[in-house]
């Protein structure tokens, strides 16, 4: 279960590249942590902080007011590349709430959606028009609406799709194993029909498995 | 008569339990494949809330990520490393799923071993937290990557919550040219698309080429389609699929194999049937590819130079390349056959396996590494190492100045790296930006180029080499 989220204004940053893939999100080093709860430190690692752990100031993310920011504003296919959940842990533990974007990886904005990290897809035009405005630190505050599905800031205003059940996981951050559980019955005789109909699709244990002794 | 349908939309209809009116739809698994990175959070949630595994024999655990490649029957030193691998066979110790020991000769990457021990059918939908599980639909099976809360609402319920990708018809005919490659294949496909072009869709390659194409090199191609931004890519499965698949160790045998191959030949796109997108691309075209960049779509042929950012009309992909050429350090206008390497990378669910082995070898034989240049074969299962020692290809490496090593993803997100600034011709499938340590410029190519790169100190068009086969 997480917080739900309905409506968010808060500082946005431009983040203007495209293909930001989950390996530059979240990269993998050695003895990085992989559990929930220890990843805020880990968002864009290699562009936040250099080799020796400090704070790289060209960073926009390192200045104000873009420090404190729950927006990102990037360029297409975002979250692309490893499937790794980490990703959008590290965004949300660091503080991001929502990403705007022409489009996303397919598997990071199921994630997201699963976390409470709103993915909205903008067109690219009106991304750019965005990432402009956000860059003026005079104008980096956004407000992100997802009961309306809105995009407002400074001279900006925008509409935005998203599917009635990823919003619906986000506006109530549903229990989607408890919701699936309630569907038990459904589930079993189906499973009992496919069964009947695909009964060599059923796993087998592995003949002549050959194992390392001791 | 029903409407005509794809495939991927009959394995859909296949699965589905149940369609909802907010777009989601609920659809049974058939098997889940289970590593020791993407699973930890999951079991530990199930855990905390006290749930069960609904169909345990439907998982299938293997570390891959984490397992060293070198000193693979020695203890593990401590470290995050070994807590992994550790956890994850206590994990499936606790919750009664079957696990491969990392010492197994049953280990490898899990979608190199899934395939290889029949654990995945055509018509089966394959989930696993890795992207990379697109790889399965070479089988004709709907295979694609997931999360890690995917991951538990799978164990816990043996069903999965998706949304109905739209289709893309990657249409691949005529012959491909000799030293031309399934990994030329999808490179080219992926340069075409863009790195997000196949987002939201379920790619089917087809076409004459496809069905000339062996069951391996299928796999490359389908492996790759989340290189163009697809969750899923599939071929139809067909006669060469079920003569691989038969009498593999978990596949079914006797009546139950001829009632499955029946319906098995019924899992092809109807003559009818509508794709919401479409591509096409002639075999003869395709040459010998290398990614320049640090997506896997900044890729051009041998035959080529290194593009200058202007070269591109839009200017995010101008700007992405002036990046790219910044991190690779390379300049505009550079042949792509004078790239000089360090590293040659032959591994990763991508290409190692036998057949990849084999092509890579061919042109080994009787050389050397160029003075330099450090060579690491890794297999992509220990059956896949078994097989390639067999017939001698390991004598073939070493021989050569390779390191021939145990199976894992090592340098393919393994966390096997190399120091910084090394260049390397890598057979896997990203070219991130320190994917393989810090400042590593990575180049995606086929074994067979990977190895003539590896011999030659630089990148070589290998249509103009001699094969020195065994």
């Amino acid at each position: 279960m997480n917080e739900p989220l309905r409506s968010l204004t808060a500082i946005a940053a431009p983040l203007d590249r495209d293909n930001v893939d989950t390996d530059l999100i979240w990269p993998a080093r050695p003895g990085v942590s992989l559990r929930r709860g220890e990843q805020a430190s880990n968002a864009f690692a290699r562009l936040r902080f250099d080799e020796e752990g400090a704070e790289r100031p060209d960073f926009i993310l390192n200045r104000p007011p873009w420090g404190e920011a729950k927006i990102l504003v990037s360029g297409p296919n975002f979250g692309c590349g490893s499937s790794r959940e980490l990703a959008v842990w590290a965004l949300h533990e660091w503080g991001i709430r929502c990403v705007i974007a022409p489009s996303f990886g397919d598997i990071f904005e199921a994630n997201a959606c699963l976390n409470g990290l709103l993915p909205v897809r903008l067109p690219e035009a009106e991304v750019r028009t965005l990432m402009e405005i956000v860059s003026d630190p005079a104008r980096a505050l956004l407000t992100v609406d997802l009961e309306t599905k809105r995009v407002s800031g400074d001279g900006f205003e925008a509409a935005f799709a998203i599917d009635d059940y990823r919003r619906e996981c986000l506006l109530s951050g549903l229990d989607a194993i408890a919701a699936t559980t309630r569907r038990e019955a459904e589930i079993a005789a189906f499973a009992a029909r496919y069964d009947a109909a695909f009964p060599w699709a059923r796993p087998h244990p592995l003949r002549d498995s050959s194992n390392v002794p001791g | 008569m029903s409407r005509p349908r794809t495939l991927y939309e009959k394995l859909w209809d296949a699965h589905l339990i149940e369609e909802r009116a907010d777009g989601s739809s609920l659809l049974l698994v058939d098997r889940h494949l289970i590593n020791e990175g993407t699973s930890i959070e999951a079991f530990a949630s199930l855990e905390a809330r006290g749930r069960a595994v609904a169909r345990p024999e439907i998982h299938l655990a293997v570390a891959d990520h984490a397992v060293p490649t070198v000193d693979r029957f020695r203890p593990l030193p401590p470290g995050p490393r070994r807590e992994r691998i550790e956890l994850l066979q206590r994990n499936c110790a606790h919750f009664g799923i079957e696990h491969i020991p990392f010492t197994s000769f049953d280990q490898g990457i899990c979608h190199v071993i899934a395939p290889e021990q029949g654990f995945i059918l055509p018509g089966l939908l394959a989930v696993c937290g890795d992207s990379h599980t697109s790889t399965l639909g070479a089988f004709g099976a709907l295979g694609f990557g997931i999360g890690t809360t995917e991951v538990e609402h799978v164990l816990a319920t043996g069903t999965i919550v998706q949304q109905r990708s739209r289709t893309l018809a990657v249409e691949i005919s005529g012959t491909l040219p000799r030293g031309v490659t399934a990994k030329d294949v999808i490179l080219t496909v992926i340069g075409k698309l863009g790195a997000g072009g196949g987002a939201g869709h379920a790619l089917e390659f087809r076409g004459d080429t496809i069905r000339a194409l062996p069951v391996e090199a299928r796999m490359s191609i389908c492996n790759m389609a989340v290189e163009a931004g697809a969750k899923v890519g599939m071929i139809a499965p067909d006669a060469q699929v079920f003569r691989w698949l038969q009498g593999r160790r978990r596949a079914p045998a006797g009546a139950l194999w001829d009632r499955a191959v029946a319906y098995w030949r019924t899992l092809v796109s109807d003559p009818d049937a509508e794709f919401d997108r479409a591509v096409t691309l002639r075999a003869e075209e395709i040459a010998p590819q290398v990614t320049w960049g640090t997506s896997p779509d900044q890729v051009g042929p041998i035959t080529g130079v290194v593009p200058g950012p202007e070269s591109f009309p839009d200017t995010i992909r101008a700007a992405a390349a002036r990046r790219a050429l910044d991190y690779q350090q390379l300049e505009p206008g550079t042949p792509i056959e004078s790239i000089r390497i360090d590293r040659v990378f032959i591994g990763s669910c991508t290409n190692a396996r036998l057949s990849d082995l084999r092509d890579a070898a061919d042109f080994v034989r009787g050389g050397r590494l160029a003075p330099g240049v450090e060579g690491f074969v890794v297999p992509g299962s220990m059956q896949v190492k078994a097989a390639a020692e067999a017939e001698g290809l390991d004598a073939v490496f070493r021989a050569a100045g390779f390191e021939w090593r145990a199976s894992g993803c090592s340098m393919c997100g393994g966390g096997e790296t190399a120091p910084p600034g090394t260049r390397v011709a890598a057979t896997s499938n990203r070219n991130f930006e320190h994917r393989q340590g810090r400042d590593v410029r990575t180049h995606l190519v086929s074994p067979a180029m990977a190895a003539a790169a590896g011999i030659a100190g630089h990148f070589v068009d290998i249509r103009k080499l001699e094969r020195a086969p065994a």
